[in-house]
């Protein structure tokens, strides 16, 4: 994906009419406008960037050193670090760092392991595949109120459709699995896996059909049987998938609201609170703008940092694959 | 199993050497059969397994819809009742829209989704012209603006934002919604991605007749460019119908509200009416679920093209 910005731009095979160009500078074949042409075909787009993505970012960086509140206008007098060292010094902040964690913890594997396996499975069928499609694939789109206000319901405490598949099964239903501190953030993690696996069950079928199917022909004819074929071809060849999915899911976790705001709104008491909902409250419950902007910060960075990484061990990929 | 694996080198050896005729040609159908019976024994496991995920994945909107398909007084007894009552009932439907708001929010996540789009295709296309027909000075920084922007988590800047636009006095309008979700960077990058794949050969022409690069833009590249315009335009909308974060701060209005936030808050007064609000679930959804059934093969392309995610 991202090897398309360092491929040069082919010179165009009509590269001999140069000079006829009227819009051209001449110099290289492929040098096609003018400078203040482009700007105004960047010029939109870029107002945009700069107003709600860049501006924005460099304000959260700014208001992070300042007493900001939504009481008063303007940035506040300044506060050096103290927004900062209160963030770190917070046990609300740490916990919600950790509820981040523990809800990462609990969805990808089950979101990595599920969508390989649907996803092979799915790949094998010979007809039927639009359904298997439409089953895991649909939720994905669903908005997270509409997930949301589902999951809660089927998880109503005794007589849920939940409580109704635990007594089932044998178990007793207990409190409600949301009402717990214990449990709750399992439930959200489940209404989660059901809501998103679709997407990377979309990501693993896309990499099926880049596996050319001589392979799979060839490891046949040297005996290999179905589950040595998924063990030592399709396994090995969609590892580049699956650091894909795995960490696009760490980003997606870290950035985790809608589902804990709408499901728990953090409770019970805090044992769900996640980062962004901590910022919020800290922003608009507390009018703290200064102190939800650090928060967002520590956030930001790590969010960027996962997102660095990313993109390198996406260019290593694509330079090996390029060699290979 | 294991017979199978070891006779199945044997048959393909058989086969590739080819010695008589008569070999090579028995050899395929015993290869075949015994590839055949530990296929078919995974085609069966396959089946079962995948039928039972996809009845667990289906049974919670199937179990929503038909609770919003009960009276209010059998959806409050729980899942028992509501799997006994047979006899559908839309008196839930009809509650909401009899109520009105629904009406409101629908015309807010329509038409924030829409301007969203628009403005969202038109620049971001734009500027992928720019990046991928055009030498300027500054395009290196403009690159790298543009990868680090698809960096930028926007829904940490929620606090910024919120600030910016009560500066901006745009709280509580369309455009606090718009706005800051018109420079989705990704879109710019998947558009930059296919032109650069559209042979400039195809603008030759029109560049003899004197065409400029406005028209080059609008009346070449964009007419080729429907596959990607169609997948932008589909996920830049059903993102902007989904996103809850924003509009839930910059909208306080409940006439402004578009669906999802309208539902999250209206949720707590709705109390015990738990068809009407399994109603309200599945009427937030009922759109994206026909835009998918008719757009599924673009929103599928799309998602797996571009990675992108929330």
């Amino acid at each position: 994906m991202t090897s398309a910005t360092t491929t040069p731009n082919a010179p165009s095979a009509a590269s001999a009419d140069a000079p006829a160009r009227r819009s051209g500078r001449g110099g290289r074949p492929s040098d096609r406008g003018t400078g203040p042409g482009a700007w105004l075909f960047l010029a939109p787009f870029g107002i945009f960037y700069l107003a709600f993505l860049l501006g924005p970012t460099i304000w959260m960086f700014v208001a992070s050193f300042f007493n900001t509140s939504l009481v008063h206008r303007g940035l506040g007098s300044f506060a050096g670090l103290d927004n900062y060292v209160e963030m770190f010094s917070r046990a609300d902040f740490w916990s919600s760092l950790w509820h981040t964690l523990q809800f990462t913890i609990y969805t990808v594997p089950p979101l990595v392991i599920l969508a390989f396996v649907f996803a092979v499975l799915t790949n094998r069928l010979q007809r039927g595949q639009w359904f298997f499609r439409l089953a895991f694939f649909l939720p994905f789109i669903l908005p997270s109120a509409t997930i949301s206000l589902i999951w809660v319901f089927i998880f109503t405490p005794a007589t849920g459709l939940f409580a109704s598949v635990q007594s089932l099964l044998g178990f007793t239903p207990g409190s409600g699995i949301l009402a717990d501190p214990k449990s709750a953030m399992v439930g959200i993690a489940i209404a989660t896996v059901w809501w998103t696996i679709g997407f990377n069950f979309i990501l693993y079928l896309a990499g099926l059909q880049d596996i050319p199917r001589e392979l799979y022909e060839a490891a046949a004819v040297d005996g290999a049987s179905t589950w040595q074929q998924i063990r030592h071809v399709t396994i090995p060849l969609l590892r580049r998938t699956t650091t894909l999915v795995i960490l696009l899911q760490i980003i997606a976790s870290l950035k985790i609201f809608d589902q804990v705001y709408l499901m728990t709104n953090g409770g019970p008491g805090i044992s769900t609170q996640v980062s962004l909902g901590l910022i919020t409250g800290t922003a608009f419950t507390d009018n703290r703008i200064g102190a939800a902007s650090a928060a967002s910060v520590l956030l930001f960075i790590i969010i960027v940092a996962i997102a660095v990484i990313r993109e390198i061990v996406e260019r290593v990929a694509a330079r090996r694959d390029q060699e290979a | 199993m294991t017979t199978t694996t070891a006779t199945t080198p044997g048959a393909g050896r058989a086969g590739r050497s080819g010695v008589g005729g008569a070999i090579s040609a028995a050899a395929p159908p015993a290869r075949s059969s015994g590839a055949g019976i530990s296929g078919r024994t995974f085609t069966i496991v396959t089946w079962i397994v995948l039928v039972v995920f996809a009845v667990i994945w289906l049974i919670p909107s199937l179990f929503a819809l038909k609770t919003s398909l009960s009276e209010n007084g059998v959806a409050a007894l729980g899942a028992n009742e509501i799997l006994s009552h047979w006899y559908p009932t839309l008196h839930s439907y009809s509650t909401l829209f009899g109520a009105g708001d629904i009406w409101n929010w629908y015309l807010a996540s329509a038409i924030t989704g829409i301007l969203t789009t628009v403005l969202t295709v038109v620049f971001a296309s734009m500027a992928a012209f720019a990046l991928s027909r055009m030498h300027f000075r500054g395009r290196t920084t403009v690159m790298l603006m543009i990868l680090l922007g698809i960096m930028i988590p926007s829904q940490v800047l929620i606090v910024p934002i919120f600030e910016m636009l009560g500066a901006a006095n745009l709280l509580n309008t369309y455009w606090a919604v718009i706005f800051p979700q018109v420079p989705a960077v990704i879109s710019v990058f998947i558009f930059k991605q296919f032109f650069d794949g559209i042979p400039r050969e195809l603008e030759e022409a029109a560049r003899i007749d004197g065409a400029g690069l406005w028209k080059i833009y609008w009346s070449v590249i964009m007419p080729l460019s429907r596959p990607v315009i169609a997948a932008v335009a589909i996920l830049t909308f059903v993102g902007v119908w989904n996103n809850l974060l924003l509009p839930l701060f910059v909208l306080t209005n409940p006439n402004l509200m578009t669906i999802p936030v309208g539902l999250a808050t209206v949720q707590g007064s709705f109390g015990q009416r738990f068809a009407d609000i399994q109603a309200g679930a599945i009427l937030a959804a009922l759109p994206l679920v026909l835009l998918y059934l008719v757009f599924q093969r673009q929103i599928v392309e799309g998602v797996a093209g571009t990675g992108l995610k929330g």
